[in-house]
């Protein structure tokens, strides 16, 4: 069964047509790589699917739900976490708490006034765990806006991590690195697809990355699907080279 | 010496000269009565503070929360019983319940937008209390009305009288509100509040409703904010509209931005500091507030931190 189903979706802003009537099918356990060039609307499709805005046509299942209507919040609850081009953290906060918080709302603990010791100590455990798995444990106890750019971006995910995800949705994760980070990350996200079986989505523009990392790949071109396929249907698709090499298809 | 032992010991230090100050007050040329205006002040801008400084909102009229409060209890002592406990339960329920009302307008604000629509609201009240002068004495405030000796049921404490009495009564009053938000702010509830200082967008896509956490931290600031005016109408044994005036609460958060609004005492500094000049300075000169202006440009410009944040920060260089 598909875990996520993205049908049809448009969004409009004013005149403009960001998103026009795009589909996207994704199967538990799947990675899904989206590409295209600048402008083609990836990271609104994206805010679609996590519920940043609400689509001007189409609906978004999660797991067999429609949840089209619902808050960012509320999609998150359901589980579904992402991350964004640009580095959304808590930069005056410890990496530890950085995640804390994650893993408290996740619990369910958000409103809570205090928390009893074997609450804690999960919760403490479930930090220890995300970050073990995210390489960053020796980083604990350092202030997030600190840290390199390569590992604040690998904090995003992690925190994204804590909660528990069944769907990650990923944008962009290698934005600005060099290539020795890239590479750390590119690792991280195939350790998490690979051995923690996660479902993830990413937009990624290091081809070296998508091709490496996917399952299947959907390309969008100004708003509208262009192609979607294996790897090798895609590199050997002419219509998504044309788009990428600015020819007349 | 470790960290937490470090804290502890600067805690004990702070409390130990809190509970001395009518001993020490003298001789710094204050007196007793000034240390309980510090304390009830302070109490304030750590309620605006609480906002301020560990959920990223502000709140430029919480003096209308504070005022609330003073009027609740002056009322209370004036037409309905003479108990100090009733007066002080319901200004904070006053204050605290129309800031939880008015809250649910004023959170889907953010920045600049939510600290104008806190002064206009914070207005309403103020000319409420300014122009309603049969209940509230209009512009001559609310008299006469005097706090209540405590009956303890051993014993009958004359908080009216005792100066001393009544500052230890202030203060414990100041040290029961601090430590429920102390512990507010070490819950899972506070670690929100620091999230969304610090993100808005990530706190949302943590699966924070952003909205309703800033609600309640909003509430939880305005019932601090009310039992602080309500102590301060029996400082003065008086409650005027000024109170409720939005220059009341630019006082609250220039104490708290000077005192330092990233620590959890800095704007009990900026009361210190804030009440302490204003007393002096104003018994030389009427314009005592151009003073307490340059005192604040100059810690805004040099201590971007605040007074306590410098001092933090020099430590740890």
């Amino acid at each position: 069964m598909n875990l996520l189903e993205v049908d049809r979706v448009s969004k409009h802003f004013g005149s403009l047509i960001a998103v026009r009537g795009v589909s996207l099918h994704v199967a538990k356990g799947e990675l899904r790589a989206i590409i295209g060039p600048n402008g083609a609307g990836k990271t609104t499709f994206f805010n679609l699917i996590s519920g940043f805005f609400a689509p001007s046509a189409g609906t978004v299942t999660f797991d067999g739900r429609d949840v089209t209507a619902l808050s960012a919040q509320k999609r998150v609850a359901l589980g579904m976490a992402r991350t964004f081009q640009i580095t959304e953290i808590f930069p005056e906060l410890t990496l530890f708490e950085n995640l804390r918080i994650g893993a408290e709302v996740a619990s369910g603990y958000r409103l809570r006034p205090w928390l009893g010791k074997s609450e804690t100590a999960a919760i403490k455990r479930r930090v220890e765990e995300t970050l073990e798995l995210t390489q960053l444990a020796d980083k604990s106890s350092r202030l997030v806006g600190e840290l390199a750019h390569g590992d604040q971006r690998a904090a995003e995910i992690a925190m994204a991590l804590t909660l528990k995800p069944r769907l990650l949705l990923l944008d962009e994760p290698t934005a600005g690195m060099g290539d020795h980070e890239t590479f750390e990350i590119t690792h991280l996200v195939r350790r998490l697809h690979r051995d923690q079986n996660f479902t993830i989505v990413l937009i990624e523009h290091d081809m070296r990355v998508v091709f490496h990392l996917a399952d299947r790949i959907s390309v969008l071109d100004q708003g509208a699907l262009l192609a979607e396929g294996t790897p090798k249907e895609i590199a050997a698709n002419e219509a998504v080279q044309a788009a990428y090499l600015g020819k007349a298809a | 010496m470790s960290e937490t032992h470090r804290k502890l010991a600067i805690l004990a230090a702070i409390w130990a000269a809190l509970a001395c100050m009518p001993l020490w007050m003298p001789y710094v040329g204050g007196y007793t009565a000034l240390g309980s205006r510090v304390l009830v002040l302070g109490l304030g801008a750590m309620s605006v503070n609480f906002l301020l400084g560990f959920t990223g909102v502000l709140s430029f009229g919480h003096a209308a929360w504070f005022g609330l409060g003073a009027y609740g209890c002056g009322l209370i002592l004036k037409f309905i019983a003479l108990s100090t406990p009733l007066g002080l339960l319901a200004g904070t329920l006053l204050g605290g319940i129309c800031g939880a009302i008015l809250g649910t307008l004023i959170v889907r604000r953010r920045g600049v937008y939510f600290a104008m629509v806190t002064i206009a609201f914070g207005q309403v009240f103020y000319y409420i209390a300014f122009q309603w002068s049969s209940l509230t004495g209009g512009d001559d405030g609310l008299r006469p009305f005097y706090r209540q000796p405590l009956h303890l049921g051993f014993a009958t404490v004359d908080i009216l009288h005792d100066s001393a009495a009544f500052y230890y009564f202030v203060l414990i009053c100041f040290a029961a509100a601090i430590a429920v938000m102390g512990f507010i702010l070490r819950s899972p509830f506070g670690r929100t509040m620091l999230a969304i200082r610090e993100n808005e967008r990530r706190a949302r896509f943590l699966g924070i409703p952003v909205e309703m956490h800033i609600w309640i931290a909003f509430t939880l600031s305005c019932f601090f904010m009310a039992f602080a005016g309500s102590l301060y109408a029996l400082v003065n044994n008086f409650a005027d509209p000024k109170g409720l005036h939005y220059s009341q609460s630019g006082d609250f958060v220039m104490m708290a931005v000077m005192g330092g609004m990233r620590s959890f005492w800095g704007p009990l500094l900026g009361a210190i500091v804030f009440v302490v000049l204003q007393d002096y300075i104003s018994s030389i000169t009427i314009n005592w507030q151009i003073f307490i202006g340059l005192t604040f440009v100059v810690v805004v410009l040099f201590f971007p931190r605040g007074l306590l944040g410098f001092l933090q920060q020099r430590r740890r260089a």
